[in-house]
């Protein structure tokens, strides 16, 4: 897929294929894709080149099949200002061609805790719960790929635990779930696989043990106490190295302060491979 | 046709909401109008009417202003609603949606027509307290109310894509679809005036919707009804063409 916007390349020969039912990480710097990526899938941006398809439905030729399998949580907070909650939710239903949909409706909102400002209209929310919203807005249809766009950006923990309990249940039932975001741990903690993005390019695509597994292994810092009072951090890279060192600072008398063990996280890969 | 009927309900619910905005207020607009040029400049315009004897100008002007509510409110119904929606980003519900570009033009456009003839109908029964009106020919005027209304919605739609900002609206607006009404003959007939202004407002499409209508009333236009109309339904296909062009390419839509 390619896509300019005048002189910047957002998408440079990007290829990727999403499995049903997976829980898909996009990751990389602020200008890197991810959001035109999405857009394009979305149908909200057209590819200059290439094509999407969503689930066999191609994004621009049939575009009517592809969305019905999408919901878009978008970046941006926006709401519409004349309607309520529920209405919000009931119009959304109906551009999806769904009629009824009370029942749904009431349990998205029970799940992203909605359900105490269902007739509260939309200005008289809250940032946290306009997002809470426009969670509901992307699931109102139960769509089997869902695209999360920074939807934790501004929530507190409590919604963030709340939407990520949800969103796995979703995953758990079938549902494909990509995700961007700038909180590293979450994608760490529930995406299978994970693309990383630079400059419009892919430049990693693999599964989060994986990608764990590509930097350097476990850290020791061994803060030690020297004769005359100070400390002093000491890094050991890996186990090997430990009982080594440990039995040269026993030798030398030298007492520890603190002993830590650092993981590889994906921070460490984002930065290898993004900075 | 759920989507259609779902997009067409949220936007008939927009307007009606802010109700004292967009229906009580251009009620009290073309009232004011009736009071100025029906009641006070009666007199001295009556002599301008050589294509309706016997009408009172009063009565002539009153299904002048009515068509006049009809054709501003559509116009401002799917235009206001467009460029709201795309300042605010809401308009990313309709464009992830499975909404056919016929299903989001008619939508926005039978609103439109909706407000359009709400307004119509209040400026229509405020008139009627003024002067006696009869209606001659009434299936010819709700002709040119819908085709009128269903045109200038479609003009707002054209408009909303169009526009990035407010004031760009704005001057679309101010410069096009309100000189334009008002050189339609709202407040005279086109004979009295002379041969270059008389011919000018042929090339003016809002003149045949103004006399078109008026032809429901009293019978009589400066130009026969079905001609009228079907220059106004040609407009309406030119521009229902161009605005579902514009959506199929996602025109200042889409990126």
């Amino acid at each position: 897929m390619e896509k300019r916007y005048g002189a910047v390349h957002a998408l440079s020969g990007v290829t990727l294929a999403i499995e049903q039912g997976e829980f898909f990480g996009l990751l990389g710097p602020n200008g890197a894709g991810k959001t035109t990526l999405i857009n394009v899938i979305a149908g909200l941006a057209r590819a200059d080149a290439g094509a999407v398809s969503v689930m066999g439905a191609d994004a621009v030729a049939d575009y009517r099949r592809a969305r019905r399998m999408l919901g878009v949580v978008p970046q941006e907070l926006v709401f519409d200002p004349f309607f309520t909650v529920r209405e919000t939710l009931r119009i959304q239903s109906g551009y999806f061609g769904i009629r009824g949909n009370d029942a749904w409706i009431d349990e998205v909102m029970e799940h992203l805790d909605l359900t105490g400002k269902a007739n509260a209209n939309m200005r008289s929310l809250s940032g946290g719960m306009k997002r809470r919203v426009l969670i509901a807005q992307a699931l109102v249809h139960k769509p089997p790929v869902i695209i999360l766009d920074e939807p934790t950006a501004g929530v507190d923990v409590e919604l963030r635990q709340g939407l990520w309990q949800f969103v796995s249940r979703l995953n758990r039932d079938g549902h494909t779930v990509v995700l961007t975001t700038h909180y590293l741990e979450e994608a760490e903690l529930h995406c299978n696989r994970i693309a990383m993005l630079k400059a419009g390019r892919v430049v990693a695509l693999d599964s989060t043990r994986n990608l764990l597994a590509s930097v350097s292994g476990s850290r020791i810092n061994v803060r030690v106490m020297a004769r005359d009072g100070t400390q002093h951090l000491l890094q050991i890279e890996g186990y090997a190295q430990l009982e080594r060192e440990l039995a040269r600072l026993r030798q030398q008398g030298v007492e520890i302060a603190d002993l830590e063990l650092e993981r590889p996280d994906l921070e460490q890969v984002f930065l290898k491979l993004t900075s | 046709m759920t989507s259609f009927w779902t997009l067409f309900t949220k936007e008939l619910l927009r307007f009606v909401k802010v109700g004292v905005q967009t229906v009580a207020a251009p009620v009290l607009t073309a009232l004011l109008y009736l009071v100025i040029f029906g009641q006070v400049f009666e007199g001295p315009l009556q002599g301008r009417l050589q294509a309706f004897d016997g009408v009172r100008y009063a009565a002539f002007l009153v299904p002048g202003l009515v068509m006049m509510s009809v054709l501003q409110n559509a116009f401002a119904n799917s235009s206001s609603s467009l460029i709201q929606s795309k300042i605010t980003g809401n308009i990313v519900f309709i464009l992830l949606a499975p909404i056919s570009y016929a299903e989001f033009f008619w939508a926005y456009v039978a609103a439109s027509v909706a407000r359009g003839l709400a307004v119509g109908a209040c400026v229509l029964a405020v008139g009627a307290a003024f002067v006696e009106l009869r209606l001659a020919a009434p299936l010819w005027a709700l002709a040119f109310a819908l085709l009128g209304a269903g045109l200038l919605g479609a003009l707002g739609v054209l408009a909303g894509i169009v526009s990035e900002k407010i004031d760009q609206l704005a001057a679309f607006q101010n410069f096009v679809i309100l000189p334009l009404t008002m050189l339609a003959g709202v407040f005279y007939s086109i004979h009295s005036l002379p041969a270059f202004w008389r011919a000018l407002s042929h090339a003016n499409p809002f003149f045949y919707m103004i006399d078109g209508f008026r032809y429901g009333f009293f019978g009589a236009s400066d130009v026969a009804p079905g001609i009228s109309l079907a220059i106004v339904a040609i407009a309406l296909a030119a521009v229902a063409s161009l605005c579902l062009l514009l959506l199929k390419s996602g025109y200042k839509l889409r990126t």
